[in-house]
């Protein structure tokens, strides 16, 4: 047995969400406490007092105790707590997974509970890649020591020699005498609840990765019949008794503030309530129909004061010239690099490359709009909602709705898509403040308009550059400016004498935050872009040049192996009208890819086609390779999205292409062929695979491009009117 | 269609019964079901929030997305910018009516056994686009069906395995990949 490999504790992830104000600042004080109906929670366990009562984990360093992590019952049903969610990434199911080696019991035996504040312990959001390295761990160490404890107190009343013991199927037996015990049955003894109450030991060993049997496995998805059958709730599937339905009155751009509003009309409506508190102005009804009509209803009297707000047009300009001066971001400045000297190198250089790129804002379109369904009790508010990060919202709603800690529970059912976009529980607050004022239960969700106009967007970066080489081909000199994007993968993995690498954070116009991949795609863009500028400066192929200036062992790997299996070599050197192949290789979350692709582009509309893609993605040990590819699939054909047509077009602090008619993502027509090779490292610990795998989708394009046409576009999408003759 | 739902009518709105204006009347996998007029803008709503039928989801609203996709008399519509008198006296079937007393419908047990779905939003709206696809083309070739799919957009980006579940369930293995 091996010891579970430790993870490097000090990984922040970056989340610029969490740097704002509160959305709302209400003025509860003045109202009267409102009487609240409504059931009483299901919950879903009973029978641990220990759950019930403790006080949940404010951070995932302090150890968490096996009780807190895993209940047994009578039935020898094993359940797990955790506050990551399901939001599509397969996390349900490798949980169970890892819990089920460690027990070793077959998956049916394992239920979770995941994300429910009042239940289970804080392992920090779904962000960041982590639930794979750190989540995952902590469920198997969990599990690992329950099975150790188990075996001990078995052997204990048996009198039994231990070492002659046998663990599976949920029973401990003893071979020689035919003796066995359920785990139901020694989950009620005492000796387990005493010993259960304490956090697993750091000296627990888990199953290693040559001995899995369910780790490393495609089971059949957890919940899978559920979800073809209808019966899969979402968070915006919540139903409760006396539910009603909410609308919130949106302004009418960005920076307008509410002058007066008239909710009158609202009122008059049968079942309908409003409220106006601060800033919310809101309504509930019976149906959402009748919530949108009391809407339009006082929408019609309201007065605002807008101001100025730039346009996507001028954005570019715009953040190189408010670049902020305020500091309290010290994960902002991360990964700046500072080595030799620009200028000398760029003196020694004899041919020069300056050049920058710009990335749009783009927004996550997650099929489920935010949606939330609040409902009080006693003075306590459960919400059910969509969120990656349910004690993060429940902070949020502790401040706005101004009730203590033990008076807001945040349920997380699995959730129709995130990608890095629900971190942040407006929706939560939202509904919590009209649930409050109607006294019901309210179910609420964004339309897709707001969900396009009023969630956080994927930040835009402008990237500046200044990069020579010499005589032999060899980088000397990369400088490398990112205005407002962000930090990840700002850093080259290339080996070059003088390099400074800086990132700049800016007044963005338009709310930031998270999103997959967050800015490694915008860093890789320009870096594997830059890289191919200066193959071609030095006559070199761009595959032989990166190699060249490459060291790191794990990153040549993916590069190697992606040009073989793509047949580079020759691929490379076919001269076809207007037609091309492109290659990037980059690091991220601890994740190593490369990728290869073919385009075709169509000079009459400049439309680019892509013919053919091939991505190495690795990873360390893989869990589930079928989920694995999926990940890797569904990363790689979102980053076509983003490298070909996303971005969002604003102008006096409105959306242009609010709808899923004006902004394009990808659809079946789009999905060239894609062969994704996993290369599995068992000797290395598994590192998270539902991000990376984005950050080398469009570099890859737009130096397939360049290699078609002879030009090059600098900007993501990748579009431009260059690449029409016609 | 459930056939212990066949014959049950179900008022929406027995109350209030001499003033309701207008009632339309449609059938919801096989039962019987009136609506009050004014109430709901479009059949998603009804299907929703009238009925509890939580498997039909809402992801654009216009009828850009298929999420809401449900059959009419075995056509596939977009259940959100179809107003609910248009489904007067039709048929309509949501993913909860296509199992057969708990057996699943072919086109359902394909994309389980796939694996197909991600975060699972997409795909009741999938699995009704690709029951109709498969009632008028049970042989698809790669681009009929691409092209009768590609109203059903998919974020988790999980196409290829849908599409092999789609294959899948038409009789045939992973053409197209
Ligand atoms: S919700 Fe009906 S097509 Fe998108
Ligand atoms: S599986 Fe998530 S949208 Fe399709």
């Amino acid at each position: 047995m091996k010891r579970i490999n430790e993870f490097n504790e000090d990984h922040v992830v970056e989340r610029y969400e969490q740097d704002e104000a509160p959305r709302y600042q209400f003025d509860l004080t003045r109202r009267g406490f409102v009487q609240i109906l409504g059931a009483g929670l299901v919950v879903s366990m009973s029978g641990n007092s220990a759950l019930a009562s403790g006080e949940p984990l404010l951070s995932q360093n302090r150890s968490t105790k096996i009780n807190e992590r895993l209940h047994i019952g009578r039935d020898g049903i094993i359940t797990i707590m955790t506050s990551k969610v399901e939001v599509g990434q397969g996390s349900r199911t490798e949980i169970t997974q890892a819990a089920a080696e460690e027990l070793k019991v077959s998956t049916d035996k394992i239920r979770l509970i995941m994300a429910d504040t009042d239940l289970v312990p804080n392992d920090g959001g779904t962000h960041g890649s982590q639930t794979t390295p750190r989540t995952i761990p902590a469920v198997r160490s969990a599990c690992a020591a329950a099975g150790i404890l188990l075996m001990d107190i078995a052997a204990k009343n048996w009198n039994a020699d231990r070492s002659k013991l046998v663990s599976g199927n949920g029973f401990i037996s003893e071979p020689s005498s035919n003796r066995r015990i359920s785990f139901g049955e020694l989950a009620g003894m005492d000796e387990i609840a005493k010993s259960f109450d304490n956090a697993p030991g750091s000296d627990i060993s888990v199953t290693p990765v040559n001995e899995w049997k369910v780790m490393g496995t495609t089971p059949s998805r957890v919940e899978g019949e559920n979800i073809v059958n209808g019966t899969y709730q979402h968070p915006a599937d919540i139903l409760r008794p006396g539910m009603v339905y909410g609308k919130v009155l949106r302004p009418p751009a960005y920076n307008a503030t509410l002058r007066s509003v008239d909710l009158g009309p609202a009122r008059a409506m049968d079942g309908v309530t409003a409220v106006h508190d601060g800033n919310f102005v809101g309504v509930t009804a019976p149906t959402s129909h009748l919530a949108e009509q009391a809407v339009k209803a006082i929408e019609k009297t309201a007065q605002w004061d807008t101001e100025p707000h730039p346009s996507s047009k001028e954005l570019f300009g715009y953040l190189k010239n408010n670049v902020s001066t305020g500091g309290g971001r010290g994960f902002r400045r991360r990964g700046g690099q500072n080595t030799g000297s620009i200028e000398t190198g760029l003196n020694e250089s004899t041919k020069t490359v300056k050049e920058s790129y710009e990335i749009a804002y783009i927004q996550h379109v997650p099929m489920e709009p935010r949606a939330a369904v609040a409902e009080w009790n006693n003075g306590k508010v459960t919400v059910w909602t969509g969120t990656q990060h349910p004690f993060g919202v429940k902070n949020e709603l502790v401040r706005a709705m101004r009730v203590s800690d033990e008076n807001v529970r945040v349920i997380v059912p699995d959730t129709g898509g995130g990608f890095g976009g629900k971190h942040t529980g407006e929706v939560a607050i939202e509904a919590a403040r009209l649930a409050r004022e109607a006294g019901k239960p309210v179910s609420l969700r964004w339309s897709r308009e707001e969900e396009f106009t009023w969630a956080y967007f994927r930040p835009a970066g402008l990237i500046e550059t200044r990069s020579g080489i010499d005589d032999n081909g060899n980088i000397k000199a990369w400088e490398f400016i990112n205005y407002n994007s962000g930090t990840s993968a700002l850093a080259t993995p290339y080996d070059i004498p003088n390099i400074t690498t800086q990132f700049r954070a800016c007044d963005s116009p338009l709310r930031e935050g998270s999103y997959r991949g967050l800015a490694a795609t915008a860093n890789v863009f320009a870096r594997e872009s830059l890289m191919d500028e200066l193959a071609s400066a030095a006559g070199v192929n761009p595959f032989e040049f990166r190699l060249k200036h490459l060291d790191d062992g794990r990153l040549k790997d993916v590069l190697v192996k992606a040009a073989e299996d793509f047949d580079w070599e020759n691929r490379s050197t076919l001269k076809r009208e207007n037609r091309g192949v492109g290659l990037s290789c980059g690091i991220e979350k601890g994740s190593y890819t490369a990728a290869c692709v073919e385009v075709e582009v169509d000079r009459k509309t400049g439309t680019i086609h892509v013919l053919d893609f091939l991505q190495t993605f690795e990873c360390g040990a893989i869990i589930n390779p079928d989920n694995l590819s999926a990940q890797v699939e569904g990363s790689i054909v979102m980053g076509l999205g983003a490298a070909l047509w996303e971005e969002m077009q604003f102008e006096n602090g409105k959306i242009l292409n609010p709808t899923l008619r004006q902004y394009r993502v990808p659809r079946f027509k789009d999905v060239p062929p894609i062969e994704v090779v996993l290369i599995d490292r068992p000797d290395l610990p598994s590192s998270g695979a539902g991000e990376t795998p984005i950050i080398s989708v469009a570099p890859a394009i737009a130096n397939a491009v360049f290699a078609a046409t002879g030009v090059r576009v600098r900007s993501m999408p990748i579009k431009s009117d260059d690449l029409k003759t016609g | 269609m459930n056939p212990d739902k066949s014959d049950s009518t179900v008022a929406l709105f027995a109350e209030r019964s001499s003033e309701r204006a207008k009632a339309i009347e449609l059938t919801v996998n096989g039962r019987n079901v009136q609506v009050e007029e004014g109430r709901h803008r479009v059949l998603l709503q009804v299907l929703r929030e009238e009925l509890k039928l939580t498997g039909t989801k809402f992801g654009c609203g216009e009828g850009q997305c298929g999420a809401c996709t449900v059959l009419i008399d075995g056509r596939a519509v977009r259940s959100c910018i179809t107003p609910v008198a248009a489904a007067r006296g039709k048929k309509v079937t949501t993913i909860e009516g296509l199992a057969n007393n708990g057996m699943l419908s072919r086109v359902q047990q394909a994309f389980l056994d796939e694996n197909a779905a991600q975060c699972g939003y997409c795909i009741p709206g999938m699995i009704m686009s690709a029951t109709a696809l498969l009632e008028k083309h049970p042989n698809p070739g790669a681009e009929q069906l691409r092209e009768e799919m590609n109203g059903n957009v998919c974020r988790c980006n999980n196409f290829l395995k849908i599409e092999a579940a789609i294959y899948r369930a038409a009789g045939h293995g992973r053409e197209g990949r």
